[in-house]
């Protein structure tokens, strides 16, 4: 019974720590531990676009997307957002094609316009090499590609040369290559005396320079027919990032604040109000059980939120639904245990009721085969639909999947101790105390001491 | 004992819910949102009270976009729904509507088709996964039971559980839209794995009951019917079933009056899906065991 009421007085102490944990982090404007809020209840835009790899070598994908995650990434912070998130994603359907999504979250934007016109401009940049392609008798311009693309682009700049224009300075490009891009160049020019380079932007051919003599030292100029606003434009957006591999808008989404900050008030109401009426609810019936029960789920709710905190888990509308689902095992569990203990109190089918101690430590005995079952099948399917699900549905089976691990500790250790720390051990013969302690751990709202 | 006895009459009962359902599924259909056909909506709220929807369809029109569904939502604000928009196309709505009065936008989403093709794809491949692995998992975990009826039936049972308990609120569903415009979100996904979990819970519970039963008559050698162990199973858990769905309906109640407008729906769902499910665990899991019981005895 003592090492029982260390225990308890322990996890209250741990309790309230985490309880104090969740408030002061969520008090604390510049705590790092405040909730992550998902886009639906912040407000903002998330855009979901689609890389097109069909270009990219096999090899070279994986290079390619984490070279377009840091190019968005640029223009992101370009476009001055508190907190972006850049992330890519390999979506494989089940007829095996996989395909490349870029996901931009952008909180506190709600203008998609804006937004999309800002990371989609940039231009895709590419070398090609000029080659003459015979179709039936007439001869027409091809053009090959050679593998050097914006990828390689170390740096971009503007100046002047000496142009075809007598007296005005023509705008030129000017493009630094990096070491790799670099290799890459001179090796096309020493292999390809004589023949014309093509310098595409956006699919189109913007220059055509014919190579003179093998160029070390990777840099480039492109001169093409550019006014001075034209060029200046150019080099901006090639330093902003050119996009090593195109992407697709597929879809977008915006919540603007007003709904969002409504959906987490309208959120937090019910959440305090349901677990009231559940709490209420609970002590009503189940007396003694039902009052550690509700200070149970109130350790559970702590102990839940925090690792929300820490992890973090950016909580979504649809993380919040798998948080109340959980809350409603965790209601559960203690339920069966509680039943169970009920039973054994009263006496199973003839024989004689045991003493109130005891029959708290059938309850948790008895129940457990059901509680861990029906436990560790959510859990099976919380793993399956966090793997195979969607955004939206991996953010429910996340918080679900914490939520059962914590029902499980709570249930079967939080209310047990508790349970056991007041319970006393009264002997088998002794009357005294004995109806009291036999109402109280009784249910229902008649009188059951018979 | 009452519902051993009367089982021939729940399983009518059964029978009837499980029709109308699918007849209001079957009529009325479930109207599938944007996240499975791909297509924009558009949320946009009036300060002033929200002009007749007539002319904010009039309004549209000068977008040619083909078939646009307006409606109300919630006092002051209307949505939109079109195929999917560019971002041309949904700034000259925005322009348009906002033409007599000031529209503000609330939300807006737009999914490409192929991307909603392939939620719907990877939602119903995960519900298939999930019931595979529970049925799997109870043929396990009741592996030491395997007489009357053997430990797969029990995994069976529930896999035909599971899925009358999905058509029903699904049914619901179909009936609600068809009356108030709502549509299949992934929310609503969200709702059915939700439910899928609480309902093996919930029967789980009362087969391990089963399961404690078979297993002390062994021990003890008491002979007892399959019948009356199965009704002695559900009387004893009859109480714990009730009181866990109402204290998950009274939290759902809180979130359909209190809760955000997003997750009404879901609330609702969960509901009666938590309403019919336990009704369904208490009155026809066990029944259901009985005639495969008979059945292997034949055998």
């Amino acid at each position: 019974m003592a090492r029982y009421r260390v225990s308890a007085v322990f996890a209250l102490i741990v309790g309230l720590l985490l309880a104090y944990f969740v408030w002061s982090t969520q008090a604390d404007p510049t705590s790092s531990y405040r909730f992550k809020l998902g886009l639906d209840l912040a407000g903002g835009t998330e855009l979901v676009y689609k890389a097109d790899m069909s270009q990219t070598p096999s090899g070279e994908q994986s290079e390619a997307l984490a070279a377009l995650q840091g190019v968005i990434e640029r223009r992101v912070n370009l476009f001055g957002v508190a907190e972006p998130l850049v992330q890519t994603e390999e979506a494989s359907s089940l007829s095996g094609i996989t395909e490349d999504r870029l996901i931009v979250d952008l909180p506190g934007v709600t203008d998609i316009n804006a937004a999309v016109a800002a990371l989609g401009e940039t231009p895709t940049l590419e070398f090609r090499l000029v080659t003459p392609v015979t179709v039936g008798t007439t001869t027409q311009t091809g053009y090959m590609s050679t593998g050097l693309t914006g990828r390689y682009l170390a740096s971009a700049s503007l100046q002047f040369g000496s142009g075809a224009t007598a007296g005005l300075a023509a705008p030129q490009v000017l493009l630094n290559f990096n070491s790799d891009g670099a290799k890459l160049f001179e090796k096309i020019t020493s292999e390809n005396v004589g023949q014309t380079l093509a310098i595409f932007l956006d699919g189109q051919p913007i220059s055509t320079p014919t190579i003179q003599e093998a160029i070390p030292g990777g840099q480039a100029t492109i001169t093409g027919q550019f006014t001075a606003t034209e060029a200046r434009d150019l080099v901006r957006n090639l330093n902003f990032g050119a996009l090593p591999v195109p992407i697709e808008l597929q879809s977008s989404s915006a919540v603007g604040p007003t709904l969002g900050a409504a959906a987490i008030s309208a959120g937090v109401t019910a959440g305090i109000i349901g677990f009231a009426i559940v709490a209420l609810f609970m002590i009503a019936w189940y007396r003694l059980p039902g009052v550690i029960a509700a200070v149970a789920l109130v350790e559970y709710l702590a102990f839940m939120l925090a690792v929300i905190k820490v992890i973090p888990v950016t909580l979504t509308a649809s993380g919040i639904a798998g948080l109340i689902i959980s809350v409603g095992m965790a209601v559960d569990a203690n339920v069966l245990i509680f039943e169970r203990t009920k039973e054994e109190l009263r006496g199973l089918s003839g024989q004689e009721g045991k003493t109130p101690r005891e029959a708290v430590h059938i309850g948790f005995e008895r129940a457990w085969p059901a509680i861990r079952d029906g436990h560790l099948t959510m859990l099976i399917s919380g793993v399956i639909l966090f793997w195979l699900g969607t955004s939206i549905v991996q953010g429910f089976a996340l918080v679900f999947v914490l939520g059962v691990l914590a029902s499980f500790i709570s249930a079967v250790s939080l209310s047990r101790v508790f349970l056991l720390a007041i319970v006393p051990d009264l002997p088998a013969q002794a009357e005294e105390g004995r109806g009291a302690w036999k109402f109280l751990l009784s249910s229902g709202f008649r009188s059951p001491v018979n | 004992m009452f519902i051993i006895n009367h089982r021939g009459f729940f399983f009518w009962l059964t029978g009837l819910l499980l029709a109308a359902a699918i007849g209001a599924i079957l009529v009325w259909g479930l109207p599938l949102g944007i996240d499975f056909t791909g297509g924009s909506l558009m949320q946009v709220s009036y300060q002033n009270g929200v002009p007749p929807l007539a002319t904010i369809e009039k309004q549209i029109a000068v977008v040619p976009l083909g078939s646009v569904s307006v409606r109300a939502s919630g006092t002051n604000a209307v949505s939109i729904r079109t195929r999917t928009l560019t971002e041309t196309e949904h700034a000259a709505i925005l322009a348009a509507i906002s033409a007599d009065a000031p529209a503000t936008e609330l939300s807006y989403t737009s999914v490409g088709p192929a991307l909603g093709s392939q939620f719907a794809n990877k939602a119903l491949w995960a519900i298939f996964a999930v019931i595979l692995v529970i049925v799997l998992y109870i043929a396990f975990a009741f592996r030491k039971v395997s007489r009357p009826v053997p430990s797969w039936g029990y995994g069976l049972t529930v896999v035909a559980m599971l899925a009358i308990d999905l058509i029903v609120p699904a049914g619901f569903f179909a009936a609600y839209a068809h009356f108030t415009g709502a549509e299949v979100d992934s929310l609503f996904i969200v709702a059915l794995l939700a439910l899928l979990g609480y309902v093996v819970n919930d029967i789980i519970v009362i087969f391990d009951r089963i399961r404690e039963h078979l297993a002390r008559n062994e021990k003890t050698g008491l002979r007892e019917s399959f019948e009356d162990t199965i009704g002695k199973s559900i009387s004893e858990t009859m109480t714990r079933s009730i009181n866990t769905a109402l204290t998950v309906a009274l939290a759902l109640l809180a979130l359909i009056y209190f809760g955000a407008e997003a997750t009404r729906n879901f609330a609702l769902v969960m509901l009666v899906g938590v309403v019919a499910g336990t009704f369904s665990s208490i009155t026809r899991s066990a029944p259901l065991l009985i005639p495969l019981a008979n059945w292997f005895a034949k055998k």
